[in-house]
């Protein structure tokens, strides 16, 4: 087993997190959605109507292109509403529990087959661009994070809980997908063994929690190579899929931030709203809440009345402002002020070291990029990050390629983003380059 | 603050499209987010971000130069009155003096620098930009303080508009425009910039400080004084180290007191805001080249025959090592990029003032050289990364 010691990145200590470990059992909801946003890179041709009904693991839409890509139901009961945007984009899918449990049950015979059947595919990513994998790639490796590095991040080997025990029947699966090898990315001392796959320790801040740093550091991506990325969930799902036939979308959450009252983990399911989760536990102190489904780096922003992502078991929520109209911020010398710079007064009080206040406020004008080598103590890859970005803004492809753009995926820039003096927006940037250079690619 | 609010509101309309003062957009707009930080709050990515912002840095740097200032401040008086006749005059006498003296410079520098920002924030209706805070603050700590006024003016315009406004503004500018600033003044107005009068003021600041200049008084700075040195060594010159560490010398108001700079350079490490590996290696390149120019010292080449520590202390060369050559824009972005880029100009520096006759400093040029072979050393460092990349590629295929 190896062991690999990331030094570059950074942990944000946070306020809001959870002190003890107990479970506990969220209202059964009523009503659930899938987001097609969440499922990078397909886009979803409806399955089922308005009012239909549907089997929990029943596909509600596939993807126009490669239509064995199935997105399905987190739950059985009708199809309350598909929640059309502009141009008529698919914003929302929204199933009406019937609290049946009616499972369907999946044929195993073609483990690729019943993968995509179960909706459990689209929660497979892959580098590059990190979206949903075609089926007709084999993987060169598959590498799965076995932890969550990210701010006020659930434990999740409690959100495995006893499903923890079919990891070994979902590496098995995936091991017959590729000709390479399954890594398991662990944090350093909750070592997970599963046979037939690489287990590999990693020590050090945030993002090493990311599978692409993972990835970046035990077997870059390179040119033409295709790996899958997932995380030990997932796993776990697959392989509860191949024992029993049927798929489960029961998660645990982690409800965290600021402003939630006493922060804890709750039983429910993918999809779930978030306002029954929420009850009783917000913090009422006049300030208006931010509601992050996922954490505060990389999560999405969603209403009350809105649902979990898929991708995510975690909500956090914090204030939007904590000080509306602060004078002369900038000037500030509140040891409440946190920066990964020295230039604040809480670092030499030792507020640094403690949890520490946020809010949504971007805290400056954007700027051309000015501060030197800013990023890349925040990122643990061999990658110069503020020319990547320079050149996915110019879209120069061939300069994307030499300083690894098919190594990377947003989430990864998220906490260079944070860090960032000229506050531009890098995961989005990112993530259009990466949409673009896909399409420029095919 | 909510009075002030009140009336910032009261006045918005009348600044935006539409509004009677609209050409003044982007000056109101900077003083507003100079008062209140915006409320604005992440729309994409990141929901959280960091309290440090470019106000904060720049202001940051402003306060590391503070210490400098005040002592320009002093050392201005102290060299004044020493020329004067009256080295014995209060401390606080010789502070005022020199605060009268520095004040013009400095106001004129933000005047002239600022005017241009605001107007070419205007016409490219962008945000103001916060990058001359720190430059017009350094521009009266660089440029000799008998420098005519209008021609620190003509020099602060020339180096924001030719040197930073056409490359794009703030974060995009190839040379130091601080160091343009003075490089414009020296090849321009050579008669002025050198010489022994150029750099302790003689007559008075608005009438306060009169005196006549004592006899056999010359005002030549040590570095001056050693280019012209004539025998087989310096000990006729009465130089004295110490006084270079403290900065009681005649030189730029800024950039004599070895002390005050290493406070400045003090904080911008704690803070982070400087890279250390430019600052140390300018260094370290200063003292090798000046063990090899020592080691290999001749009469021909006065500076030679200094001490390589002293060859830090003098000059511009400390100055130029913390508050210029860290500048990360013009500088350069690689960490090893970094330690190439400050060992070279430690060594440039040290170059041109031991074997250059025409330059007795060498350090503004040494940084603004490095300027222009930033972005290659970078290249370099990059296309390494690259290759690294192109290699596994094959090795794989």
């Amino acid at each position: 087993m190896a062991m690999i010691k990331l030094k570059k990145g950074y942990d944000l200590k946070l306020k809001g997190g959870i002190a003890n470990d107990t479970i506990f059992d969220a209202p059964v909801p009523t009503h659930c959605a899938i987001v097609p946003d969440d499922f990078t890179g397909i886009i979803p041709r409806m399955e089922k109507k308005e009012g239909e009904q549907v089997k929990a693991g029943e596909a509600l839409y596939h993807d126009k292109t490669e239509e064995r890509i199935k997105v399905t139901s987190p739950v059985s009961g009708t199809v309350k509403a598909i929640v059309r945007g502009e141009r008529r984009k698919i914003e929302q899918i929204v199933v009406e529990c019937d609290n049946n449990d009616d499972h369907k049950k999946f044929d195993l015979s073609s483990p690729i087959d019943a993968l995509l059947d179960s909706g459990l595919w689209a929660m497979l990513r892959q580098r590059p661009y990190d979206v949903v994998p075609s089926p007709c790639t084999s993987p060169r490796d598959i590498f799965v994070t076995c932890f969550d590095s990210a701010p006020l991040a659930p434990n999740l080997n409690l959100v495995l809980g006893e499903d923890a025990a079919y990891i070994e029947k979902g590496v098995d699966v995936l091991s017959k997908l590729t000709t390479g090898s399954v890594y398991l990315g662990c944090k350093a001392g909750e070592a997970l063994q599963a046979s037939g796959a690489e287990t590999i320790e990693f020590k050090g801040p945030h993002p090493a929690g990311n599978a692409g740093i993972q990835a970046g550091n035990v077997k870059p991506v390179n040119k033409g190579e295709v790996i899958w990325t997932t995380d030990v969930v997932t796993v776990a799902r697959i392989g509860k899929l191949f024992t029993t036939g049927t798929v489960d979308f029961n998660t645990v959450v982690a409800v965290t931030g600021e402003q939630v009252e006493s922060p804890c983990y709750l039983k429910t399911v993918m999809g779930a709203p978030v306002k029954p989760l929420l009850e009783g536990r917000i913090v009422d102190n006049g300030k208006q809440n931010r509601i992050i489904s996922g954490n505060v780096l990389t999560g999405c922003q969603v209403k009350e009345d809105e649902f979990l992502r898929a991708p995510y078991r975690h909500i956090t929520v914090i204030p939007e402002l904590q000080k509306q109209d602060e004078f002369m911020g900038w000037a500030s010398l509140s040891p409440k002020k946190f920066s990964v710079y020295r230039n604040f007064p809480g670092w030499l009080l030792g507020m640094n070291r403690k949890e520490m206040n946020v809010d949504a406020r971007i805290n400056g004008g954007e700027h051309a990029i000015v501060m030197s080598s800013e990023y890349d103590r925040m990122l643990p890859m061999d990658i110069y990050v503020e020319f990547l970005i320079k050149a996915i803004i110019a879209f120069d492809i061939d300069k994307m390629e030499q300083l690894g753009i098919y190594e990377v995926a947003p989430e990864d820039f998220a906490l260079c983003e944070f860090a960032d003096t000229s506050k531009l927006e890098l995961q989005r940037i990112v993530r259009e380059g990466l949409d673009k250079l896909k399409k420029e690619m095919s | 603050m909510k009075a002030l609010r009140k009336l910032l509101d009261k006045w918005k309309p009348a600044f935006h499209e539409g509004g009677k003062l609209a050409k003044l957009q982007s000056v109101y707009e900077g003083f507003e987010t100079f008062l209140f930080t915006p409320n604005t709050t992440s729309k994409s990515g990141s929901h959280i971000h960091d309290n440090n912002d470019m106000k904060r840095t720049m202001s940051t740097v402003i306060v590391a130069l503070i210490p400098c200032l005040l002592f320009a401040m002093y050392n201005t008086g102290l060299q004044h009155y020493i020329a004067i006749g009256q080295p014995y005059t209060g401390w606080l006498t010789m502070f005022i003096f020199g605060l009268l003296a520095l004040l013009p410079v400095i106001v004129v520098s933000y005047v002239v620098g600022l005017g241009i920002e605001f107007i070419s924030a205007q016409i490219h209706h962008k945000e103001i930009q916060e990058g001359f805070l720190v430059t017009g603050i350094l521009i009266p700590l660089i440029v000799p303080i008998n420098t005519p006024l209008w021609m620190t003016a003509v020099a602060t315009a020339f180096a924001v508009i030719f040197a930073k406004e056409v490359f794009g503004g703030t974060g995009m500018n190839i040379f130091n425009v601080a160091l343009i600033t003075r490089a414009f003044l020296f090849f321009s107005y050579p008669a002025e910039m050198s010489g022994d009068d150029a750099f302790v003021k003689l007559d008075s600041a608005f009438g306060f400080g009169a005196g006549t200049v004592a006899d056999g008084f010359s005002g030549a700075t040590p570095l001056g004084q050693i280019a012209t040195n004539v025998g087989p060594n310096l000990d006729g010159l009465n130089l004295d180290t110490w006084h270079a560490f403290l900065g009681t010398i005649p030189g730029s108001p800024g950039e004599t007191s070895m002390i005050a700079i290493l406070l400045g350079a003090a904080l911008l490490l704690i803070t982070g805001i400087a890279s250390w590996r430019v600052m140390t290696s300018v260094f370290a390149g200063g003292i090798v080249m000046g063990f090899i120019a020592n080691a290999f010292a001749t009469h021909t080449y006065p500076a030679s025959m200094l001490d390589p520590f002293a060859q830090l202390c003098y000059g511009g060369f400390a100055f130029a090592a913390v508050f210029m050559a860290t500048d990360p824009v013009t500088g350069a972005r690689t960490h090893i990029g970094q330690y190439i880029y400050g060992f070279l100009i430690g060594v440039i520096a040290i170059l041109i003032r031991v074997y250059n006759d025409g330059y007795p400093e060498g350090a503004m040029l040494a940084v603004l050289l490095m300027n222009a072979f930033a972005p290659l050393i970078d290249h370099c460092v990059v296309n390494a990364n690259i290759k690294r990349r192109m290699r596994r590629l094959k090795t794989n295929g």
